[in-house]
């Protein structure tokens, strides 16, 4: 499949044929992980600069890993440290970074839409990092990649996200991408943690764990932010995890087999138990694997696309 | 000069000749009966079928000055009223520092009197509060008498009922109006544009429109509570129109603002983070539009307003979270209202109650109704011009539109005020 998109900002411009070559791809570089050597040479000479505005620590360092891996320099940027700190605006922070002639620019910023105003500045690739809660692209595509390695097809596979729905971009981005292969989304949170208009959305809503859990093939549970509850949405974390926190009491309504998931980090005994996260049904970790593979792949299509035929090396 | 003549004009769908005199009209002559006229004495203009229309009020415009001039200032502000047909501005006091002061209003009579003597005229509108801070009662009667119109805590609305209730009966002793910014700013916080389906999609945090309504029904109760009149400024919402209608059956007195922006355009325009869709109130729905549109074609709402609110280019070049509100007005407004009339949702008629004599009536000032001895303060249309927006052909300092670059259709021409063409854009073209 030859690469037409200039950056990845969002689930929804991508079809299902793509997501499937991305995964199809990620399976390549999966198999290049578990090498010995572990370094493969095809993006030699290209330039990832690793922009992140926001605290980040597992996304940053899969992309720098994935970076590596194939050769390609990274360099990294955060907002303090930068001209940022000293009031430069984003779009002249960007402007510099353009005149250094990076190939791709990967970025993790507290706005909405800071992916797409960079990228609307920048001739060079832009992979979104997490844009305010707008989107994770490269988190939904890891978790898709994950599940896609258990079931193969999606095909009527019910999948509940819980947790804090309304500001999170993991949850945008999972519900588009898993909707669109073919997945039943359920969601469950408290109503104040639920967009006004979810509705509109191709998701069941439920307000309470026991009957989402029901049958269900796989449970995404969500960082719940600290600050959600100095913002009045909730009365405090006690409340909240005697009535949303994953227990394995749940589970045993799921469908068997039901993976758990998670895309961290996790607040123990807040969102999920401890045993949960650590239990056998658990890919929290096969996804941080995983997204490893995912972001080599993004990386590999977004700076191949305008020569195709760049080959993956076989062993 | 004896007289000024013009020709081939069009006043309430007929032709004829407006002749001036002094600064005053002195008759308007239907058809095109010759009029004797004193070569070398008397100045003609060719209207070419123009339309007649007052000189409008805009009564809700931010200039910035003092303290934002890279945003606009008062010369270029009223530059950009003039060439959008307005003779008078009611200017917000949001300015730095703000307009809480006989001295700052003085500043502000005193430049637009320096840079357009002949007019438009700016009309301070004071701070409500001091600093616009929402605690206590800004000097209400010193701003009277240096000449403000109005009071305002535009954009700050004042939160504490009490405090605005004072505010209101102390402004009525000065027979001034209240003019209020209709927001629960707990309801409204931390709010970037209309909470519903695009705010979840694009993942920003909305402001519901009941932040609006709440606020609406409060001071209609407060209004019939007092009986004493406020204002709303820029309603953006049908759940306001709603109660602004049933305040009206009920003779409560309230008067009601929106603006061109709430009349053309939905939360739809922010797709793509468009930082120039941004404004607060927020854009809502296709279905709010719908309802300011019947409630200014019905009389529910009084007046249309630019809330001109101009910022530089690279305020707006921004993530959308991080951009300012605000769009400018002045130099599109106009033709933004005359779009309905060729959408026959308006007339010339409502175009020229909601932007010229119902703003007159509310804020007292003189409009011209082209009758003998009126002043001379008119504009002469072309409505089918048509004409782009951009940093050549609007005289504000502020492009931030989602006009910009778009043609819109209806173009003031020449614009008199007391007699002198303030604006001529015959001139240029043959």
């Amino acid at each position: 499949m030859n690469w037409i998109h200039k950056d990845l900002l969002d689930i929804e411009s991508l079809s299902p044929d793509e997501v499937r070559h991305v995964f199809d791809t990620s399976t390549r570089f999966m198999e290049i992980n578990s090498r010995s050597i572990k370094k493969v040479p095809i993006l030699k000479g290209k330039s990832v600069v690793l922009f992140f505005a926001e605290p980040s620590t597992r996304t940053k360092t899969s992309f720098d890993m994935a970076a590596k891996r194939l050769s390609a320099d990274s360099f990294s940027l955060a907002a303090t440290g930068s001209s940022l700190s000293k009031g430069e605006s984003l779009k002249d922070t960007v402007l510099t970074l353009q005149a250094m002639k990076p190939d791709a620019l990967v970025l993790r910023h507290s706005l909405s839409g800071a992916a797409g105003f960079i990228a609307s500045h920048l001739d060079c690739s832009v992979l979104n990092a997490g844009d305010g809660w707008h989107a994770h692209p490269t988190q939904a595509l890891l978790d898709g990649f994950t599940l896609f390695n258990h079931w193969q097809s999606f095909q009527g596979k019910q999948v509940l996200i819980l947790g804090d729905i309304a500001h999170s971009r993991v949850a945008r981005s999972d519900v588009q991408l898993l909707s669109m292969l073919g997945c039943r989304i359920r969601v469950c949170a408290p109503r104040t943690l639920l967009p006004r208009g979810i509705h509109n959305w191709p998701v069941e809503v439920y307000s309470s764990l026991d009957p989402a859990c029901l049958d269900v093939d796989a449970i995404i549970s969500l960082r719940l932010q600290l600050e959600r509850q100095e913002a009045g949405l909730l009365p405090d974390l006690r409340e909240y995890s005697s009535r949303f926190c994953l227990q394995p009491g749940h589970i045993q309504k799921a469908a068997s087999g039901v993976k758990i998931m998670h895309p961290g980090p996790i607040n123990r005994g807040v969102e999920i138990s401890s045993s949960l996260a650590d239990c056998g049904d658990s890919l929290i970790l096969e996804q941080v694997s995983s997204g490893v593979a995912v972001r080599m792949a993004l990386l590999y299509l977004y700076l191949t696309r305008s020569k195709p035929g760049q080959e993956i090396p076989e062993e | 000069m004896e007289y000024t003549r013009v020709c081939n004009a069009i006043l309430n769908g007929t032709a004829g000749t407006l002749l001036l005199h002094e600064g005053l009209v002195q008759e308007f002559i239907p058809g095109g009966i010759p009029v004797e006229s004193t070569p070398g004495r008397d100045l003609e203009f060719d209207a070419r079928n123009c339309h007649l229309l007052p000189s409008l009020i805009d009564i809700h415009v931010h200039l910035r000055d003092p303290g934002q001039e890279y945003k606009e200032d008062i010369a270029s502000g009223l530059a950009a009223a003039a060439s959008g047909g307005f003779g008078r501005v009611l200017a917000m006091a949001n300015t730095d520092p703000v307009n809480d002061n006989a001295g700052i209003t003085g500043y502000m009579l005193q430049k637009g009197r320096e840079h357009h003597p002949h007019g438009p005229f700016l009309h301070p509108v004071g701070a409500l509060t001091r600093g616009l801070k929402g605690k206590d009662l800004a000097p209400l009667a010193e701003l009277a008498q240096a000449g403000c119109r109005a009071f305002s805590n535009d954009g700050l609305p004042v939160q504490d009922n009490e405090l605005f209730r004072r505010a209101v009966e102390y402004a009525s002793d000065l027979d001034l109006k209240v003019i209020d910014h209709c927001e629960d700013s707990f309801l409204s916080v931390g709010g970037v544009m209309n909470e519903g389906r695009m705010s979840d999609y694009l993942g920003l945090k909305g402001i519901p429109d009941v932040a609006e309504s709440l606020q609406v029904s409060r001071d209609i109760l407060l209004a019939a509570y007092l009986n004493i009149p406020i204002h709303l400024a820029h309603i953006s919402c049908a759940s306001s129109v709603e109660l602004i209608y049933q305040a009206k059956q009920k003779s409560i007195p309230i008067s009601a603002e929106t603006c061109p922006h709430y009349l053309h355009w939905s939360e739809e325009l922010v797709g793509g983070y468009n930082t120039l869709a941004r404004v607060n109130p927020p854009l809502r729905t296709r279905d709010d539009v719908l309802a300011l549109r019947q409630a200014v074609r019905e009389k529910v709402i009084d007046a249309v307003a630019s809330d001109h609110a101009p910022h530089a280019d690279f305020e707006k070049e921004v993530p959308f979270a991080g951009a300012p509100n605000g769009i400018s007005g002045l130099d599109t407004c106009l033709s933004l209202v005359l779009d309905l009339v060729r959408e026959n949702v308006l007339t010339l008629q409502d175009v020229i109650r909601l932007m010229a004599t119902s703003p007159g009536e509310l804020f007292r000032l003189p409009v011209c109704s082209f009758a003998p001895g009126d002043p001379a303060d008119f504009t002469l249309v072309d409505l089918e011009k048509k004409w782009v927006p951009s940093p050549e052909t609007m005289l504000s300092k502020g492009t931030n539109t989602p006009c910009l670059g778009q043609t819109l259709q209806g173009r003031v021409m020449v614009h008199f005020i007391g007699g002198v063409p303030v604006i001529n854009r015959l001139l240029s073209q043959p």
